[in-house]
């Protein structure tokens, strides 16, 4: 299984086929693990993994670390929550340290991740602090480098 | 009557069978080539990283010639704990440049003009050359294609005469990915003593067997460390070909021998290896794992691909090779690869290279990207249906 998600990690577009021979197992076996594993909610999706800079060189992403003030019942789950429900968030961690929340957030431009802050985080009731750190260049994302490494050379046959 | 400048036992030394077929492959364009007996991965960046560490430290002098104290405690201690047979590194581990130099310095160290070594075949190139070179004579014992290429106790006993000195294993093996299973190693080492030999394990291949097949060294059987050298490197499992750097462990005797020849031809193995060698040894472990995985789900794409495309090819133990049954296809191996080669661009390296017993297979190396692999065995299969 390990192995599985493993493939599916680096390249969840490979056909079944042939994730099935690699595996070693049968194509129908395969599928049923995939369900299951989608079933269960270990996979959650499949998504592609974009170089911005390319993609959009306006957009803009900012991780921001908040400290909240954590409430009688619940901790920090339903105000993780409620930020999480923002479009603009892509990602919502409890952190150990001198913050609490880390939030990234996802903008066309500036002005939608400044307003996003200003407006929408900063204003509610549980959350003390922000600080905003932008994004200025990307070098490696969901293990992918962006910069292709240059293959060596390497000889054509050798014992 | 001019006489060859060159010295008779090397004049006579036939070139390597790879040789001359890498020439041919160099000379053509866009082949793919499954024809690599090396890891396609990089060194792993924390190991080239700790290299370069230490340059910038400014350690590049020689070291003693057993290879750097550290270095060889570190071998000592992975040997134990991955091998379970135990060496004393300040006078049984010598540090080499690669196993190949080892094999060299053993059989030299060994030798008497005229000894026999045994050695089983198909088998990497290098064996029969080196004996030769140090003045012994090479006797092949072929192994089997239904056993998988492992040896049989029984073929290697018939092989054995009075001459006899020293017995060369290269398990997990290439050209064949072949792993001995345990009863029939303690029958093999039961030869050894029975008839005096000293055994030389290349044991390079060690880290790469899949499945959970577990790796066993001759040298951990009960009577075989103290007839035993065992060699290893760092060359497949940690993707450090070019780094030359390997190491024997064995009885003190042998290797001051070992350290005799090399001090005087060497002096000692590159320091920059060294560190890096010592790296790997002490947080290689995974990155050496996540290598081995990918070369698992590759060896099980090949093997199903080559098996559906009418080529038998048993599913290989170990190393990162497979070797491909071509007898169906009425060619020679030597045809079958440059046909292959000329019209379908795709190496392979023909069985024969690794002695007379190959004859009949192909070895295709999976050290190779996945997605040229795929392309490579889709036209080694329009190759074979025409």
């Amino acid at each position: 299984m390990d192995s599985l998600i493993r493939l599916l990690r680096q390249n969840s577009a490979t056909p079944r086929a042939e994730l099935a021979r690699q595996l070693g197992v049968s194509e129908a076996d395969l599928a049923a693990k995939i369900e299951k594993l989608e079933k269960d909610g270990v996979i959650l999706g499949y998504q592609a993994v974009i170089n911005r800079e390319k993609w959009n060189p306006d957009a803009v992403t900012a991780v921001i670390e908040v400290r909240v003030t954590p409430e009688r019942e619940g901790g920090f789950d339903r105000i993780a929550n409620r930020i999480a429900r923002f479009e603009e968030v892509e990602g919502v961690y409890l952190m150990s340290g001198g913050h609490d929340l880390l939030v990234v957030v996802e903008g066309r431009n500036l002005r939608e991740v400044a307003s996003f802050v200003a407006d929408k985080l900063s204003t509610i009731d549980a959350v003390q602090s922000c600080a905003t750190h932008f994004r200025l260049k990307t070098y490696k994302e969901n293990g992918r480098a962006h910069a292709a490494e240059e293959a060596p050379e390497r000889l054509a046959v050798t014992p | 009557m001019s006489r060859s400048r060159i010295a008779d036992h090397v004049r006579t030394i036939p070139r390597s069978g790879i040789r001359d077929f890498f020439e041919i492959v160099q000379s053509m364009k866009e082949v793919i080539s499954l024809g690599i007996g090396e890891p396609d991965f990089v060194t792993p960046w924390h190991i080239r990283e700790s290299a370069i560490y230490s340059l910038e430290k400014g350690r590049t002098g020689y070291t003693s010639n057993l290879g750097a104290p550290r270095l060889r405690r570190a071998i000592a201690a992975y040997v134990e704990s991955h091998f379970s047979v135990g060496y004393n590194p300040h006078d049984e581990v010598i540090v080499t440049v690669g196993v190949s130099e080892a094999i060299d310095l053993a059989l030299r160290a060994l030798l008497n003009p005229g000894d026999e070594v045994l050695y089983h075949e198909p088998c990497y190139v290098s064996y029969s050359p080196s004996i030769l070179l140090a003045g012994g004579v090479p006797v092949a014992v072929a192994t089997r294609a239904e056993d998988e290429f492992t040896l049989r106790a029984g073929d290697l006993e018939k092989a054995i005469t009075p001459k006899t000195r020293v017995l060369m294993l290269n398990f997990p093996t290439n050209p064949t990915g072949a792993v001995m299973p345990q009863e029939e190693l303690k029958k093999i080492a039961a030869l050894a003593v029975k008839h005096d030999l000293v055994v030389l394990s290349d044991e390079i291949y060690s880290e790469l067997t899949y499945d959970e097949v577990p790796h066993h060294s001759i040298a951990a059987l009960p009577g075989m460390k103290e007839r035993t050298v065992f060699l290893h490197g760092f060359s497949k499992a940690f993707a450090m070909t070019g780094w030359r750097i390997g190491y024997a462990c064995g009885p003190a005797d042998i290797i001051e021998a070992m350290m005799k020849i090399h001090q005087y031809s060497i002096l000692c193995a590159p320091v920059m290896a060294q560190e890096a060698a010592l790296e790997a040894l002490e947080r290689g472990q995974r990155s050496m794992e996540r290598m081995r995985e990918e070369y698992r789900l590759r060896r099980n794409l090949i093997v199903t691909s080559l098996n559906e495309a009418g080529i038998p090819c048993h599913l290989p133990k170990g190393a990162f090779y497979v070797f491909p049954d071509i007898r169906g296809i009425g060619m020679t191996s030597k045809d079958f690869a440059l046909k292959l080669l000329e019209e379908k661009k795709v190496a392979v390296v023909p069985g024969t290279a690794f002695g007379p017993s190959g004859e009949g297979y192909v070895r295709c190396s999976y050290a190779t990207a996945l997605d040229q692999i795929k392309i490579a065995v889709e036209r080694i299969s329009d190759f074979v249906r025409k």
